[in-house]
């Protein structure tokens, strides 16, 4: 394996990062079992969960690792994932698929199994979340949920996809507990009723203040005691230098670069410690927040540039070393990858609206680039006033081909913010986290909810509700698709289904929200997210500044396809009857040549700038837009939409038997804002501009993957046209755009002979991973996204 | 009007000029170059094209065929090129989407509308649309000079891809409203020149002595061979004559020979060449760009 790193110690810490196998760290779940049987009912439910953090960090093992500068682990060593049994109670069963499977694997051991067996099933069978949430959903939602309609975020993880601002590096968790203790004075028992409730929850805020702070002086201790021990006065130096860094954050405020990095590393820990939420944790816009501490530096000489690269990369291997949560079922399938989708997003715009690109900012590119990890995801937001050079660079790393960075539309970023209603100072510092998803950083809960399987809701339009891969009556009785007399009588049915089951997905979030308010108040997060302390309430429970949630629509490209296949050939040209078509769908086209040969190679499709199906693209993203958005949550917030999925439309296309448009039974359904694969033949221009006729400032995000063959884009002259190729976009309003720069041969390969290609990272769908974690499924999906490639037509006619 | 044929209408066509730009491949060309990897661009009438990896062999599209112009063997489709009259009744009938014509017919309104869907792209990148072929100015001139003065009156740069070998006064017509010429010499040699072209390199080298006293916009364009029109000597003397007759160049591009022609040869039923031909080493490219910087042509590059 390729070793990297900019010098010895970096290069060591990140051999050791990526050759470690993934475990299971089981610590976190027997201290917290004994908290919980310790606290559980003497206290309010937020105290005792803070309490409960704080016994943890009191007592979790700890180490630091030779030749670290960042210290710091979730569990006790590099990729090792704690569990959440209040969260979710994993079955013995479980545990032996996560040892046993063959991808995103996790090593659990027998000392592991029987402690599972004989304290945490025993204690924690019938307190999880996940087992009050599926006793709290109708029977329709387990119906649709099981059979691929929609997922469900929250079933295993806690809610998150948030991440820091600035507010983190300008204060230390003793200023923090003192907004909290005048918070706490300044209580209104007798107006407010609620005042009680703040109490519990601020008094927890208090504790997780004091929890982090205990874990980092245990962290001083042992650098100094290792300094002691320690003979090469080189290392010794720097183990004094970590014991005064974890000394002084985060208790307080960061006073240099290192402590700054430390005091967000800290920061990491405690929100992914309280609760395993999804998207880990982001210091958001790390340029931004780091420049000053990088300048203050420099100039009193106590750092160079070279020494900041260090310390970045030391960062990033700390983020590559927290594999995400384990994940079971249905939640493996949509999100199946080790990466926790801690995104940074360099670039953009400052809160003033000037051009946000600064000296770290060109840092972090270099450190992207040399250090080429999964975690965290490298990114780039764009504006109009980002410089040439700094998109020029971005594209150059990207052109390697390993999906990073991606590239986020700043304006757009904005729009959409101001559009759900933040102000525009919180716009402009926000972004996007996760894969794609848009957020007001440091000030937004903005929970997604769940996947939702569109093309699989057109199938049972054609079945009169009926699921013919699961055997039952799914949805409504719409009826059955011979009778359509027109498409748009198939259409309004198709819609009546879509709000079907929008519905019944909102019901049970509402229900699932308030189980994590009731039960999973996280007042570490709370901490350090606007306005919670002010409100004196839980990021859980609608204290953030902003509370959105997100149904994430999947399947554009397919439902797109299929839709005006059903138009273009049942209704329009009447090549065929819907009947024929249903006869055709069932034996998965064969034996019906004629039938696929119209839809898969004669009919419209998305993706090619032509308007017969760009324009059925329009109408069926904005019902569905329309039928989620602005419904309220639990929070004082509202619903919205997102177009991206992870790795959920491989899931989605397994519960579905073949499509109208000519896709065959249980294959992928299409990605993100993606067309189908290869519906596109006329180039990257005519993609773009297909996916510009979505509207995609209406929603909180969208996800476009390119693949290049390496000729395209090679040389000055393709790395110009792939600058404007992203500029073009942004100017249309497109919302993000990644590029996967690698050619089918050597995927082939790399299939055939993985143990060669150990190193090959590719974009998969906002977020990038190690070919070889991937499916059969999902590489050949990759393999078969529509390579952009003009090879056989390269300039004149010579 | 006799409207000219189009094959291929390239979005994103990056080595075709400046900035991301949309190339207009017409069919039919004056000359028939031995390295030709477009060879479906060289007649000017339209032809049957079959994909031989897809065919599966089923045959139906022999039993659709009226003047029953295709016949099956060894399990392909193989068209008589003589009887087949482009009906394209195969086209519908295969199953497998093995068969094309290459060659349609726009009228210029519709091909306007076309292209322009691309705008932003050549906004943001500074590109435009490029005219190529096959030879475009070796078509109904009428129809070019319009589509260009629509394209160009709106405001987009047009490219002309050109070989040269047509009358000078088709150049005189798309003046006003080309941007730039891409202007290729095959080979300064005139013999070579015959043998690899079929054609005198006379006319060609005249009309580019004209374009550039006109005032064109000129990036010459020269495809390379090893050992065919590669040598240094040669290179001198293209850079003489561009001297001796003051052609004024804003580019120079030196095109390496590459192998991708064949494919399409036997896409259209035509026998694949034999001709063994490599492109000059990476090493030799270097020196020719060196060549041309050290006699003021500052702006060469290797590629389009």
């Amino acid at each position: 394996m390729e070793e990297r790193g900019m010098n010895a110690r970096v290069r060591m810490l990140r051999k050791q990062s990526v050759e470690t196998q993934p475990h299971i760290y089981m610590e976190r779940a027997k201290l917290m079992t004994e908290a919980y049987k310790l606290y559980d009912g003497s206290m309010s439910v937020p105290e005792m969960r803070a309490t409960a953090l704080k016994y943890y960090f009191e007592r979790k093992s700890i180490e630091i690792a030779d030749g670290e500068l960042i210290v710091g682990e979730k569990g006790d060593t590099a990729q090792a994932s704690p569990t959440f049994p209040e969260l979710c109670c994993h079955t013995l069963q479980d545990m032996q698929v996560m040892n046993d499977r063959d991808l995103i694997n996790f090593t659990v051991t027998e000392e592991d199994m029987k402690l599972q067996k004989e304290v945490i099933i025993p204690y924690w069978e019938h307190r999880s979340t996940r087992h009050k949430i599926i006793n709290a959903m109708t029977p329709e939602w387990k119906l649709a949920y099981e059979s691929g309609i929609f997922t469900e975020f929250m079933e295993q993880r806690g809610p998150g996809h948030t991440v820091g601002s600035r507010k983190i590096f300008e204060k230390g968790f003793l200023d923090y507990k003192k907004d909290i203790e005048d918070a706490i004075a300044a209580l209104d028992y007798l107006n407010d009723m609620d005042a009680y409730s703040k109490r519990n929850q601020l008094r927890a805020m208090a504790i997780d203040c004091d929890a982090i702070i205990i874990l980092a002086n245990r962290y001083a201790d042992l650098a100094e005691k290792m300094a002691a021990e320690e003979t090469r006065p080189d290392r010794k130096a720097e183990l004094m230098q970590i014991a005064e860094n974890c000394r002084w954050v985060p208790a307080n405020k960061p006073r240099t670069f290192w402590q700054a990095i430390q005091q967000y590393w800290f920061v990491h820990i405690g929100v992914t410690s309280e609760l395993n939420p999804w998207d880990a944790y982001s210091p958001g816009r790390l340029d931004q927040h780091l420049n000053p501490f990088y300048t203050a530096d420099v100039e009193e000489g106590r750092l160079d540039r070279e020494g900041a690269l260090e310390l970045l990369e030391c960062l990033w291997v700390k983020f590559n070393n927290q594999p995400a949560p384990p994940k079971v079922g249905i939640t493996l399938k949509e999100s199946s990858t080790y990466t926790d989708f801690a995104n940074l997003n360099t670039g953009g715009i400052t809160e003033d609206g000037k051009d946000g690109v600064n000296e770290v900012s060109y840092l972090i590119l270099d450190c992207m680039d040399e250090m080429k990890l999964l975690q965290p995801s490298s990114n780039v937001q764009i504006s109009r006033k980002t410089p040439q050079k700094f998109l020029k660079r971005a594209c150059e790393i990207s052109r390697k081909g390993w999906g990073q960075p991606a590239f986020y539309n700043t304006e757009a970023i904005v729009q959409e913010l101001m559009n759900a209603g933040k102000s525009l100072d919180d716009a402009r510092m926000g972004g996007t986290s996760g894969c794609v998803e848009t957020g007001a950083f440091g000030n937004e809960a903005y929970i997604l909810t769940g996947y939702f399987n569109l093309p699989k809701i057109l199938e049972l339009t054609l079945y009169d509700g009926y699921d013919h891969i699961g055997g039952h009556q799914l949805g409504l009785h719409t009826g059955h698709a011979r009778d359509f007399k027109s498409f748009e009588e198939f259409f309004d049915a198709y819609k009546k289904q879509i709000k079907y089951f929008v519905d019944i997905k909102v019901s049970g979030s509402n229900v699932i929200e308030q189980i994590f308010a009731k039960y999973m108040p996280a007042p570490f997060l709370s901490i350090i997210t606007n306005d919670c302390i002010k409100t004196g309430k839980d990021y859980n429970a609608g204290g953030a500044r902003y509370n959105t949630n997100y149904i994430q629509g999947v399947g554009i490209g397919t439902i797109t396809d299929c839709l005006a296949a059903i138009k273009y050939n049942c209704f329009d040209n009447k090549n065929f009857t819907m009947e024929e078509l249903i006869e055709a769908l069932d034996h998965n086209f064969e034996g019906y040549d004629r039938i696929y040969h119209l839809v898969s190679h004669k009919t419209p499709k998305y993706g090619n700038d032509d308007d017969y199906a760009d324009d059925l693209m329009k109408q069926i993203f904005e019902y569905y837009r329309d039928c989620v958005t602005g419904r309220p949550n639990t929070k004082g917030g509202y619903y919205r939409i997102n177009m991206l999925p992870t790795t959920c439309h491989v899931y989605f296309g397994e519960v579905m038997g073949a499509s109208p448009n000519g896709r065959l039974a249980h294959k992928p359904v299409s990605e993100g804002i993606s067309p189908e694969k290869g519906a596109d033949v006329f180039g990257p221009t005519a993609v773009i501009n297909s996916c510009s006729k979505m509207d995609q400032l209406t929603t909180g995000g969208t996800l476009l993957n390119q693949k290049f063959t390496p000729s395209v884009v090679a040389g000055e002259v393709g790395l110009d046209q792939m600058a404007n190729l992203i500029r073009a976009y942004f100017n249309m309003d497109g919302h993000h755009i990644q590029f996967n720069v690698i050619d089918r041969k050597t995927l082939l390969a790399a299939q055939a002979n993985p143990e060669e290609y150990k190193d090959l990272i590719v974009r998969v769908a906002g977020y990038s991973d190690h070919f070889r974690n991937l499916s059969k499924e999902l590489q050949d999906e990759i393999i078969n996204r529509t390579e952009q490639s003009f090879d056989d037509v390269p300039g004149s006619c010579c | 009007m006799n409207q000219p044929l189009v094959t291929n209408i390239q979005r994103y066509s990056i080595h075709d000029g400046d900035g991301i730009r949309t190339t207009v491949f017409f069919k039919g060309c004056t000359m028939a170059c031995r390295w030709c990897h477009n060879p479906e661009t060289q007649e000017f009438s339209a032809e049957p094209m079959l994909n031989g990896d897809r065919c599966g062999g089923c045959g139906r599209c022999a039993e659709v065929c009226p003047e029953h112009a295709i016949s099956m063997e060894n399990g392909v489709s193989v068209t008589d090129r003589e009887a087949c009259t482009r009906c394209g009744a195969c086209i519908d009938e295969c199953y497998n989407d093995a068969r094309s014509i290459s060659g349609r017919a726009y009228p210029v309104k519709d091909l306007v509308e076309l292209l322009i869907k691309d705008r932003m792209h050549w906004e943001t990148s500074g590109g435009g649309i490029t005219l190529s072929g096959g030879e475009v100015m070796a078509q109904n001139m009428d129809y070019i000079t319009d589509l260009m003065k629509r394209l160009h009156g709106r405001g987009y740069s047009v490219n002309i891809d050109t070989c040269g070998f047509v009358p000078y006064e088709n150049y005189e017509k798309v003046l006003p409203y080309a941007d730039v010429f891409l202007y290729d010499i095959k080979a300064i040699n005139d013999d070579i020149h015959k043998e690899y072209t079929g054609v005198s390199n006379a006319l060609i080298l005249e009309n580019l002595a004209k374009l550039g006293n006109a005032g064109a916009r000129i990036y010459l364009r020269l495809p390379l061979v090893r050992d065919v029109n590669d040598s240094c000597e040669d290179i001198l003397k293209v850079i003489d004559f561009l001297r001796k007759n003051s052609v004024p160049l804003l580019q120079v591009n030196l095109l390496p020979y590459h192998e991708l022609g064949q494919d399409k040869l036997d896409k259209l039923g035509k026998p694949r060449h034999q001709y063994e031909m490599q492109p000059p080493t990476g090493e030799h490219l270097n020196e020719l760009v060196q060549l041309f910087k050290q006699n003021g042509y500052q702006n060469t590059r290797i590629g389009g």
